[in-house]
């Protein structure tokens, strides 16, 4: 159970006393509690290492344009010499490798893998991070609403969160693509498209974030350092948000970090229907929903971006989990 | 209603498909002219294979998914169609022959093919004798006038057919089926047990292909409960149902009422025919090659998957790929800027690099660079290439010029749709957006499941022109194996619609109207087919149907298998009413 860290002090901190060791006492007593965190996250390998991780995706996903350009790749171009299109395979093993592909070339046009990788990476992480970024702050502000005030508005919104769950998502996410077009909001093409995406999948999983922080924030209400600021005079807002959601930071950052990639393959399901990203721009997804009707005839067209789907969840969960004991470390 | 189930299930439909696999001048053309056992690759497209005489044995069947229905009178699929012929006998039917042969319409029911007025607006058959159904009791025309209004006229019951008989009949707009006005359709006249005569609207000389639909199996009208009738199906044919179980299965014994010498064309060898539903598809394709069944029902083709495993190595020479008696096209809206030009159509049909599309499509096995509208295995086709480019390369030159022409020297922007749901489909068009970049056309790709593609999309002009889609991928295979069966529907001015349509191109040129409308009131069957193949060419110089693939089906042709021939009239399947089992 997570416990009010805005209760600062030296006594309740003592697991932290041997990372401090031979400091002085007022040394300990200036630092920050974020400066804590960074400390015993340090500590913790695994999460560097995740997070490394996604920092260097995070990089690869801004410069993908700069190093494609550096590297004279073209993820859109076609090398149909490469492939066989009978047996719905590359020529030669391993996907077509070669040093001119190293990740070998796709099935059907010839297209380079490594390019497509690193321009599907922009795509799949701005959708992903977009719509996970869209649903934590919809679920987070409507959960705590719900779980501080309680009573008409908990039902109102906790009736919301059934409504939406109940939503035929995938309809819906047809329904809007066909009629959403070019110059709704000033969008166009690509970006429409990615637009209607982040929206289409940010928007409906947010009672999944909500409910988690509507429960953790029932419990938390019900603390005396909620009492304590009640009784001084705080109003409702600072309660919220000063006094309850530094609390709640640490499972919205771990429910974060675990939704990441689970958008990245709801992304793979869109483009499966036809409203994902539009032919001939890459996207993980995108990539690993071709692959699925080719995995006997060419499986490594699978395991590129699946490989590429799984590092990036295993960082992110990485991430997440150090984050979250680096932030609360009695939840262990 | 018709229209959408032709478009909705156009690779199932009965896109019959006339003319031999090996007129194409495609790569199938391997015969094997022992017509013997041997069993080459390619070798039931021409020929009989593992040709056998001996009675016994039993077919198995699986298929992947389930029909419409096995009721002759409620099916839409080309594989029942097929099938139904081993227990429901039909006027006149394709002969059961292969090559060419398969595409001959022969007297079944009837002693003869149908006799034409002059005008070609009545048509009159008549019955063999000794004709009974598997109970026993005789087979009269007036079971056959009963069969045709049940299957045309009764959508509330019997809603899966197609209802050309409904269109052409005289007095068919009107009539309400037989289970509302008991007193049946005056266009149909039986003046006698033996004799049976159909009063058409308007002149149609292709009126004995619409007498091979299993709609005219004779069907007692008091053994008829409209839906509930599959469920107890009487056979007119050598085969009857011993059980029939919803979705999962059927089993066909002989039927000791059907007479060999009342049949010419069947030999019935088997003893029992068995038909397994909604089995996982590629199970299908493995049961195959491991010959545990004989086919598989639905004679589309194997899954991709099992493609590589059977393209080369041991299984090749069990292989035949088959035309699918399909044109898979692109169809420019002659209603959205720049399309409205025929320079700008013609820059389209020149900058296409063709062969690219087919290798995105998955190569030769899936089928043949078309350059016509028309399939090779369609009645009246006739080979031509108005755009010929070197190895259907697609020539930029010409392209550019057409452009400049066009007034659009640098250029211009459109948007092509796609059925999410068909990757092939979207391969192609995936294909189509890189080459024409190359001639400065930049191609914006939508997607839209193929489910609602004719009936609120592609279908819809308003929606056409409203979003500017200019180009959009379309396939097509006819209901009946001639040039009229296959374009009438997507060429003639009358099938735009406000929705539904299928006409995508939205062409209503009052010559080919003219054209069409002409050689479907002549009786003279080489004029006519003559005809086809020059309304072809002029929807080719109109320039707003880009032909892409003449579409082929890869059969795997199980060791045991006997009497194994691709029929031509039923989309490139095998035969089912000659297909025997050593087994």
């Amino acid at each position: 159970m997570t416990a009010p860290i805005e209760t600062t002090g030296a006594e309740a901190e003592t697991p932290p006393e041997a990372v401090l060791a031979g400091a002085k006492k007022a040394q300990i007593e200036g630092r920050s509690l974020s400066q804590i965190a960074w400390t015993r996250f340090k500590r913790d390998k695994l999460a560097v290492a995740g997070g490394v991780v996604v920092i260097l995706l995070v990089l690869m996903a801004v410069l993908a344009k700069p190093i494609e350009w550096a590297f004279g790749l073209d993820p859109n171009q076609f090398h149909q010499d490469l492939i066989d299109p009978a047996l719905l395979a590359p020529k030669g093993s391993w996907g077509g490798m070669s040093w001119a592909h190293p990740l070998g070339v796709e099935p059907q046009y010839g297209r380079d893998m490594l390019a497509r990788i690193i321009e599907g990476s922009w795509v799949s992480l701005l959708v992903a991070g977009g719509a996970t970024l869209l649903s934590v702050i919809i679920g987070t502000v409507l959960g705590i609403v719900a779980g501080y005030y309680g009573g008409w508005v908990d039902s109102v919104i906790s009736r919301l969160m059934d409504t939406f769950l109940a939503f035929p998502l995938l309809l819906f996410a047809i329904a809007i693509s066909a009629s959403v077009q070019d110059g709704f909001f000033g969008f166009n093409g690509l970006s429409l498209r990615i637009g209607v995406l982040i929206f289409v999948i940010g928007f409906f999983s947010w009672p999944y974030i909500g409910r988690i922080v509507r429960a953790q924030t029932m419990s938390l209400s019900r603390r005396e350092f909620v009492e304590a600021a009640t009784s001084l005079g705080a109003r409702g807002p600072y309660i919220l948000f000063r006094e309850l959601l530094p609390n709640l930071v640490a499972p919205i950052i771990v429910y974060s970090t675990l939704i990441i990639p689970t958008n990245i393959l709801f992304e793979a399901a869109l483009s499966f229907l036809g409203v994902g990203i539009a032919p001939p721009q890459a996207s993980w997804g995108g990539m690993l929903s071709n692959a699925v009707d080719l995995y006997t005839a060419d499986p490594q067209f699978m395991f590129v971006p699946g490989l590429a789907i799984f590092i990036t969840v295993l960082a992110f969960n990485l991430l997440g989990d150090g984050l979250r004991d680096a932030l609360d470390p009695r939840s262990k | 209603m018709k229209t959408r189930r032709v478009t909705a299930a156009v690779a199932t439909v009965l896109a019959v498909s006339l003319g031999a696999a090996a007129c194409g001048g495609g790569n199938d053309s391997k015969n094997n002219n022992g017509g013997g056992s041997s069993g080459a690759k390619d070798s039931a497209l021409n020929s009989i294979v593992n040709a056998s005489s001996k009675k016994g044995g039993t077919v198995n069947l699986e298929d992947s998914d389930v029909p419409d229905s096995l009721d002759p009178g409620n099916t839409y699929y080309g594989f029942v169609q097929n099938f139904s012929r081993l227990y429901a006998r039909t006027l006149v039917t394709f002969k059961p022959a292969a090559g060419k042969d398969g595409l001959t319409v022969v007297p079944d029911l009837a002693d003869s093919l149908g006799k034409a007025s002059a005008d070609a607006k009545t048509w009159t058959y008549h019955l063999r004798s000794g004709l009974k159904f598997d109970d026993g009791t005789p087979i009269t025309s007036k079971d056959v006038k009963y069969a045709v209004e049940r299957s045309n006229f009764a959508p509330e019951a019997l809603s899966n057919g197609p209802t050309y008989f409904k269109a052409y009949l005289k007095g068919g707009d009107k009539y309400k089926g037989p289970y509302k006005d008991k007193k049946g359709l005056d266009s149909i006249e039986t003046p006698d047990d033996q004799t049976i005569v159909f009063h058409l609207a308007k002149p149609f000389a292709d009126f004995d292909y619409l007498a091979t639909f299993s709609q005219t199996a004779p069907v007692p009208q008091a053994k008829d409960d409209g839906a509930k009738y599959v469920q107890h199906i009487v056979s007119s044919g050598p085969y009857k149902f011993a059980s029939y179980e919803e979705g999962a299965s059927a089993s066909l014994v002989r039927n000791p009422n059907w007479d060999p010498k009342s049949d010419p064309i069947r030999k019935a060898l088997p003893d029992k025919i068995n038909v397994k539903f909604k089995v996982n598809p590629v199970t299908v394709d493995n049961d195959l090659l491991a010959d545990k069944i004989t086919a598989d029902i639905t004679g589309a083709g194997v899954q991709p998957q099992t493609q590589p495993k059977i393209l080369n190595g041991k299984y090749a020479k069990q292989t035949d790929n088959s035309y699918a008696g399909a044109t898979g096209y692109m169809a420019l809206n002659l209603h959205v800027a720049p399309f409205d030009n025929v320079h700008c159509r013609k820059a389209v049909q020149w900058a296409l690099d063709k062969q690219s599309v087919i290798d995105a499509m998955g190569g030769s096995p899936k089928g043949d660079v078309a350059t016509t509208l028309l399939p090779p295995s369609v009645n009246g086709y006739t080979k031509f290439d108005s755009y010929a480019t070197a190895g259907h390369k697609g020539d930029v030159a010409k392209a550019k010029d057409e452009l400049k022409q066009c007034g659009k020297p640098s250029g211009f922007s459109t948007t092509l749709t796609a059925r999410a749901d068909r990757p092939a489909e979207v391969a192609a068009a995936t294909a189509i957006q890189n080459s024409l970049k190359g001639a400065g056309i930049k191609v914006d790709i939508k997607q839209f499941p193929s489910g609602k593609y004719f009936s609120n999309f592609a279908g819809v002009p308003s929606y056409v022109h409203q979003h500017k889609l200019g180009m959009m991928m379309m396939a097509w295979g006819a209901d009946w194996p001639t040039g009229y069966g296959f374009l009438d529907q997507i060429i003639d001015g009358s099938a735009i619609k406000p929705s539904g349509g299928n006409n995508l191109m939205e062409l209503n040129d009052p010559k080919i109207n003219k054209a069409l409308s002409d050689a479907i009131s002549n009786t003279d069957s080489s004029a006519r087919t003559k005809a086809w193949g020059d309304i072809d060419k002029m929807v080719m110089d109109n320039a707003s149907v880009v032909p892409l693939i003449y579409r082929k089906n890869l059969l795997i042709r199980p060791t045991s298998a006997t009497n194994v021939t691709v029929t031509q009239a039923y989309l490139g399947m095998y035969d089912y009413t000659l297909l025997g089992s050593s087994k």
